[in-house]
């Protein structure tokens, strides 16, 4: 009963906690909160697709950079609300096209598609930019602060994580866990498997360009070199990864110790950073296949395990 | 002009053709799917730079030693880094996605040291370019030497696996890995072969493509998603569509960049994949899979 409230409480106060904390935070580290933020829900999107599926979605950048780049286009014209429903609708619709066109297929298809994918949408935005709009690069004027931002990407964030939360209850939630085992089974069983998987990746996409929209006044100078940064699809993944892609809390908690560490390699190791974050992604593919979340729960079963023998089954659930 | 461009076009896809084999033979045959592919090929390109500006050395003695030293490093990185996730993979899905984010760690890597030692310029050097006067056209003998070559190499890979005995091995393990091992078929050294191949064809290519290309230390991950889009369209494991789809890819491409846009090369090459994917999801020369 106790641990019944125990949790909702927490998360109410944990998020009544960050919510406060641009009082007490400097701007430099207010300015590192957003990046969690962002990457929270990033990471968590990623893997609401990537994790149950066990389609490696490389395009996270596709989405994001679209949705701060629409904000570099509209925020002179359209009010700010607008903007934001705007980007999310071109990410719907940029998702949903990717999804129908690749998602049918073997997951090959649609890994090779979203490895290219901001590739191509930066190249055709900066041929739009030059030849008919004819100025690259755009500057935002929108009258936020960082606190601003980062209260918005923490409602994001959080939003990211009880969408996530929803959606495992969910007929929408069980079936890629089905599709993920055995695709065969799942047909049989009568879950649409094309439909199933467009649906999540179309959400996921979504939250992304959320992400890209509301963190783009941060810039104030966009061009599409500057937002379709390959990093950002690499960063989302190994957090993800590191915290475990298959439970909800997983790709949070890989965001936090590795936003930390990336803070100190970029001060430290500037001209060595990615060498060194490849290194650490293929240690954790080849250590922490399941993230650390399962690894932990694998070793305090087995430690546990020793001293109470069968208990911890009904423990467990 | 038309005949310039498609010529230019062919030999492009020439060198495309090449590296799309490689990655046809790691992912056909080995199921490693390298998105550092392209990284192999910049290293190599990078080679036969510092070589022929350093040493005088051209870049066709450069080839020479591309191809096995190539083929050696894929093989150290396959027994270090695939063999594990291969013998602990359940599945070949679990299998693909591990390579994946193995290798996509690996690319990391390797532009990392490429951007450390030689930065971010693009590069080139001066090698055979005079003009050769070919059917009314003129194109510079670098591009046609490379073309050249690129072909007989691939041609003569197609024809060692699908004339010799020991082609018909590597054909069986990509056909059917469970059942290689009942006809005696040592399935491990084949994909070990298999890859090291690939990587040589990809070494072989960025020296190729360094002759008449200009080329920087990031440049690898878009060969790479051209040469998947090629062996895609071409159908996974099919060599010869491989080939034939890696020319058509190098003559659109070049059409487009000298009649519509040069920003928008990857642009083309995207539109025809997904009219690929829409009309024919089995590749141009594939056959149907279940």
């Amino acid at each position: 009963m106790v641990q019944k409230l125990l949790k909702p409480l927490l998360i109410m106060g944990g998020g009544a906690g960050l919510a406060a904390a641009p009082v007490v935070l400097s701007e430099y580290a207010l300015g590192f909160m957003v990046s969690v933020m962002s990457y929270v829900t990033l990471a968590t999107a990623w893997a609401m697709f990537s994790g149950p599926t066990r389609y490696i979605s490389l395009a996270t950048v596709a989405f994001y950079g679209t949705g701060a780049y629409t904000v570099a286009v509209l925020s002179e014209t359209l009010p700010y609300p607008l903007v934001l429903l705007t980007a999310l609708a071109i990410g719907v619709v940029l998702a949903a096209f990717v999804g129908m066109a690749t998602l049918r297929l073997a997951g090959i298809y649609f890994v090779v598609f979203s490895f290219g994918l901001a590739e191509l949408v930066r190249q055709l935005i900066t041929w739009f930019e030059v030849n008919v709009t004819g100025t690259l690069g755009r500057y935002i004027f929108l009258p936020f602060e960082t606190q601003h931002i980062y209260w918005q990407l923490l409602a994001l964030a959080g939003f990211t994580i009880g969408l996530g939360a929803w959606i495992r209850r969910t007929r929408l939630g069980l079936a890629p866990k089905v599709i993920g085992d055995d695709e065969v089974v799942a047909a049989h069983s009568g879950i649409a498997l094309a439909r199933t998987k467009v649906m999540l990746f179309v959400v996921s996409a979504a939250l992304m360009t959320l992400a890209g929209a509301i963190q783009s006044p941060r810039w104030v100078y966009i061009e599409p070199g500057i937002v379709f940064n390959p990093t950002v699809s690499f960063l989302t993944v190994i957090m993800a990864l590191l915290g475990g892609a298959g439970r909800l809390w997983g790709p949070t908690l890989g965001v936090i110790p590795l936003m930390v560490l990336f803070e100190w390699l970029s001060a430290n190791f500037p001209d060595h950073f990615s060498i060194l974050l490849g290194a650490l992604f293929i240690l954790i593919v080849f250590l922490l296949p399941n993230g650390v979340l399962s690894a932990l729960e694998g070793w305090m079963k087995s430690a546990k395990g020793q001293s109470n023998g069968k208990t911890i089954e009904e423990a467990q659930t | 002009m038309l005949l310039t461009t498609l010529m230019i076009g062919l030999v492009l896809g020439g060198t495309y053709a090449l590296v799309a084999l490689g990655l046809s033979m790691q992912y056909g045959i080995a199921r490693i799917m390298n998105l550092a592919h392209g990284e192999f090929m910049i290293a190599a390109a990078f080679c036969a730079y510092v070589l022929f500006n350093g040493a005088g050395l051209p870049p066709l003695v450069t080839l020479l030693i591309a191809l096995p030293l190539g083929y050696g490093l894929s093989w150290l990185v396959y027994s270090v880094m695939m063999h594990p996730l291969v013998k602990r993979a359940p599945n070949r899905g679990q299998l693909e996605a591990d390579s994946i984010l193995a290798t996509f760690g690996l690319l990391f890597i390797l532009q990392g040291i490429m951007l450390l030692v030689f930065g971010s310029d693009f590069t080139s050097y001066s090698y055979l370019n005079h003009p050769i006067n070919l059917w009314g056209t003129n194109i510079a003998a670098n591009r046609l030497v490379a073309f050249i070559v690129s072909l007989t190499l691939g041609l003569g890979l197609y024809v060692l696996i699908t004339r010799t005995r020991w082609g018909a091995t590597l054909r069986a393990v990509a056909l059917s890995p469970a059942s290689a091992p009942l006809v005696g078929i040592q399935v491990d050294k084949v994909a070990r072969q298999a890859f090291a191949i690939g990587g040589s064809l990809a070494a072989g290519g960025g020296v190729l493509v360094s002759m008449f290309v200009t080329f920087s230390a990031a440049g690898g991950v878009v060969f790479t998603m051209k040469a998947l889009i090629v062996v895609i369209m071409g159908g996974t494991g099919n060599l010869m569509g491989a080939i034939i789809a890696g020319l058509a890819l190098g003559i659109i491409e070049t059409f487009v960049t000298s009649y519509i846009d040069p920003g928008l090369s990857l642009a083309s090459v995207y539109i025809l994949f997904i009219i690929v994917l829409l009309w024919r999801p089995q590749g141009l020369f594939g056959t149907a899979r279940s």
